[in-house]
């Protein structure tokens, strides 16, 4: 701790941890205003359908009823969350149109009284769907005659025109052809959910001046009120949104799901709207974590460097992009692991499937890098006949080493940390390893490698 | 039938931020008539204790006591734009934004000091604890409460500062993949021990112990929260969580937590941590981002502990009993 700090490294109590154990806290849910809506989806019971037609009549005659929505009520019904930033192209509907592409996509708003009522009412509506093939393997849906999901003719997102994120640094060709072993792993990761205590969701409100509040959990203020001015196309001066206090995000609360189509529905009824997931919806129709595919080809020199990685990444985005362009980015600039390889080839794929949409959560890109990799190393040592220490320590990065997407290296502590962990654990490290560090590879420096 | 113990390790980088479009936070700070600085911002406090981090970064910088720093976060009428909370970023954008503002309110406090002591800027310090007072001169030393007081009724000045930090967009080579994505790297290195149980097939895990390297904790008990909830995070994607329990098929996708399974409190390991604090170029007093990083070194220390138990290797997450018993029986040897 720096002598000449006073607060900084202190614990001192969290200023709001008072209020999260008894209960004080205002999260967005404990508000409650008169004659506040309850906004419910109708959503799709088939991960892939053309929909032929949708009967109302029944559902507006359930007491309580306000109002249904349809796409036709959205007026930029067609978006992607990160065309903030100049991702492209628009592929996801508020409210579907004439087609569903995952089990639980959104077709119709229903506003109603109550809870219950909008409950009942959703319930109650007809839906003429016609079934579709359906795709939900990263690698089938890369196949010729797969189902199509999107609507640019192929499944992958593209990169400046290529299907996959490259990475490319040296030649591993070459490098494989000279290694003493080759070690191959292919790893696979399950979807799993965010869940965080409180489930994604908010209020919105109409104030006499003309302008919406938005009572909201988001992860991220400003980007839901910069997507709901675009979706609702209205000047962002109409709206306010009001967040800071949230019950557990993990990735969660970053879509912009349920604050745009709120705010129409307050905009249409001119009350105060509430639309908050159920957990059943949180964990079946909200983003998970992408399912992954991980391949990874390392080639070994006989005293356990890596010569060459040659990475092949499948990430499941679900039916649309949502985050997971970006999380391709990320774990291609993070794919090789914290080591110093001089040959790398990375492809990462952003895959769509008639899955539930994946989108960010806590580790984005890398923590399934991270568990592909780390395995890897087990058994490349194994191979080799090094410890799993040694194996990780001999191929650490330092500082000045140049990384796969020729970032050069700066506050690398792999060492140093492995040194802490085994000194933890009691494990005694050899003398060459104990005088090792981070600092850059130089003359007379262990670093020294072809 | 037996439960075999094995120990598996994982080391693991992790970064700080990212380049989305250029990865903004910006921060505003005003005094009150009272003394207290009032840091308004639109980022979101998800649990982790963002507020109270940023409060202790803000008083650092003005030198004053924590008790003194109001957060006003999150409202877009009254704070300036923030990018998110994600991308264990937060800590690191805001922290910067706040110095920022922190140094320009702090500039305009010491202005109407100097006025009001008659000794130059230069020759002012506050001592951490909200006295201003002209270096080596303790006598002349007055409350930074009533240099704000004098300066709204005496002096009719704003004590104000205005704050941003921005890690300017990289486009990523299409070709290469060449980018500059993050700001910095905090580290993590695991050691995980566990016993199986070959009859069952069920994972025990004994301990989950780690070393962290995060550049500077601002508040060390926060810190250990962030570990305990990623040690228990990553021990749960390791041995139990899925939306799609016969992935890829789409079937038996759970609806709640009693289909959804995660360890409680009694599935627990002990967990034991150290900290390394090597202070980053570019984040506030030398932090690091840690948040998610947590979870991650944990997963790959299970699943190579299992190995080491059991010798079955499995690629596949979750490693449910199933999985592993599966695995045994492909190492028995086959009926005479």
């Amino acid at each position: 701790m720096s002598a000449d700090l006073n607060v900084v490294g202190q614990s001192v109590a969290r200023s709001d941890g008072i209020g999260h154990v008894t209960g004080r806290t205002q999260f967005f849910g404990d508000r409650t205003f008169p004659g506040m809506l309850h906004l419910k989806m109708v959503r799709s019971p088939l991960h892939h359908a053309r929909i032929r037609g949708v009967d109302l009549s029944k559902a507006e005659r359930v007491s309580g009823f306000v109002r249904a929505l349809t796409w036709k009520d959205v007026p930029h019904n067609l978006y992607t969350i990160l065309g903030l930033i100049g991702v492209e192209p628009e592929e996801e509907y508020v409210l579907a149109e004439d087609r569903v592409r995952f089990r639980g996509e959104a077709i119709i708003a229903i506003v109603a009284e109550t809870e219950a009522a909008a409950h009942e009412a959703v319930s109650k509506v007809r839906l003429d769907l016609e079934e579709l093939p359906a795709v939900f393997d990263v690698e089938e849906a890369l196949l010729p005659g797969a189902p199509i999901v999107t609507s640019w003719g192929n499944n992958t997102f593209m990169y400046e025109g290529h299907p996959c994120r490259r990475v490319r640094l040296g030649d591993v060709d070459a490098a494989f052809e000279r290694a003493d072993h080759i070690v191959e792993g292919v790893y696979n990761t399950s979807p799993i959910e965010q869940a965080p205590l409180e489930t994604t969701g908010c209020i919105a409100v109409p104030e006499a001046n003309g302008r919406f509040t938005v009572y909201t959990n988001t992860q991220a203020l400003y980007f839901s009120l910069d997507n709901t001015a675009i979706i609702l196309q209205v000047p962002g001066n109409r709206l306010h949104f009001v967040g800071g206090t949230v019950g557990g995000g993990f990735g969660g609360k970053v879509d912009v799901i349920v604050e745009p189509i709120a705010t129409l529905a307050a905009m249409l009824t001119n009350r105060p709207v509430r639309f908050a997931y159920s957990r059943s919806e949180e964990m079946q129709v909200s983003s998970t974590r992408s399912a992954w595919r991980i391949y990874i080809k390392d080639g070994i020199s006989r005293d356990g460097h890596i010569l060459a990685r040659k990475v092949t990444s499948y990430a499941d985005s679900g039916a649309y992009s949502r985050q997971t362009p970006y999380a391709l980015t990320k774990h291609a600039a993070n794919a090789a692991g914290p080591y110093a390889i001089p040959n790398v080839s990375i492809d990462a794929y952003c895959v769509f499937t008639n899955r539930q949409p994946a989108s960010a959560m806590r580790g984005f890109g890398v923590t399934m890098a991270s568990f592909a990799l780390e395995v890897q190393m087990d058994r490349i040592a194994e191979r080799v006949g090094l410890d799993p220490w040694t194996i990780r320590f001999i191929n650490a990065y330092h500082d000045g080493d140049i990384k796969p997407h020729r970032k050069l290296a700066e506050d690398a502590t792999l060492i140093e940390t492995m040194q802490a962990a085994a000194a933890l654990v009691g494990r005694e490290l050899p003398d060459d390893l104990r005088a090792m560090t981070s600092a850059p590879r130089g003359a007379g420096h262990d670093g020294g490698r072809d | 039938m037996a439960r075999l113990r094995g120990t598996g390790i994982a080391a693991v980088n992790y970064p700080t931020g990212m380049n989305l479009g250029g990865d903004p936070s910006q921060a505003l700070i005003h005094a009150t008539t009272s003394g207290s600085f009032v840091v308004s911002l639109s980022a979101t406090d998800l649990g982790q204790g963002l507020r109270t981090v940023i409060g202790q970064i803000a008083a650092e910088t003005l030198g004053v006591e924590f008790g003194e720093i109001v957060i006003d976060t999150a409202d877009t009428d009254t704070g300036p734009h923030d990018m998110g909370t994600f991308a264990s970023r937060a800590t690191h954008r805001v922290g910067n934004a706040v110095i920022a503002a922190a140094l320009e309110a702090r500039r305009a406090l010491l202005d109407v000091a100097s006025e009001e002591l008659e000794a130059a800027v230069d020759d002012l310090e506050i001592d951490g604890h909200g006295n201003l007072m002209v270096k080596g001169a303790p006598s002349r030393s007055v409350r930074v409460a009533d240099i704000a007081a004098l300066a709204q009724f005496k002096y009719g000045r704003t004590i104000s500062g205005r704050g941003s930090y921005m890690k300017a967009k990289s486009p990523v080579d299409p070709e290469t993949g060449a980018m500059d994505p993050d700001s910095t790297e905090a580290h993590a290195c695991t050691v995980a021990e566990v016993e199986v149980d070959t009859e069952t097939g069920e994972v025990t895990v004994l301990s989950i112990k780690s070393a962290y390297e995060v550049g500077r904790q601002v508040n060390p008990a926060l810190v250990a929260g962030q570990i305990a909830g990623g040690a228990w995070m990553g021990m749960s994607h390791a041995l139990y969580e899925t939306t799609a329990p016969y992935y890829p098929a789409p079937d038996h996708s759970p609806r709640d937590f009693s289909e959804y399974l995660m360890p409680g409190t009694l599935e627990m390991p002990e967990i034991e941590s150290v900290v390394l604090e090597m202070p980053s170029s570019n984040g506030p007093y030398g932090v690091k981002g840690i948040g998610e990083m947590t979870a991650n070194s944990p997963i790959p220390a299970i699943v190579n502990a299992i190995y080491h138990a059991t010798g079955v290797r499995i690629d596949d997450l979750p490693v449910t009993p199933e999985k592993i018993l599966r695995g045994l029986e492909a190492r028995q040897p086959g009926p005479a």
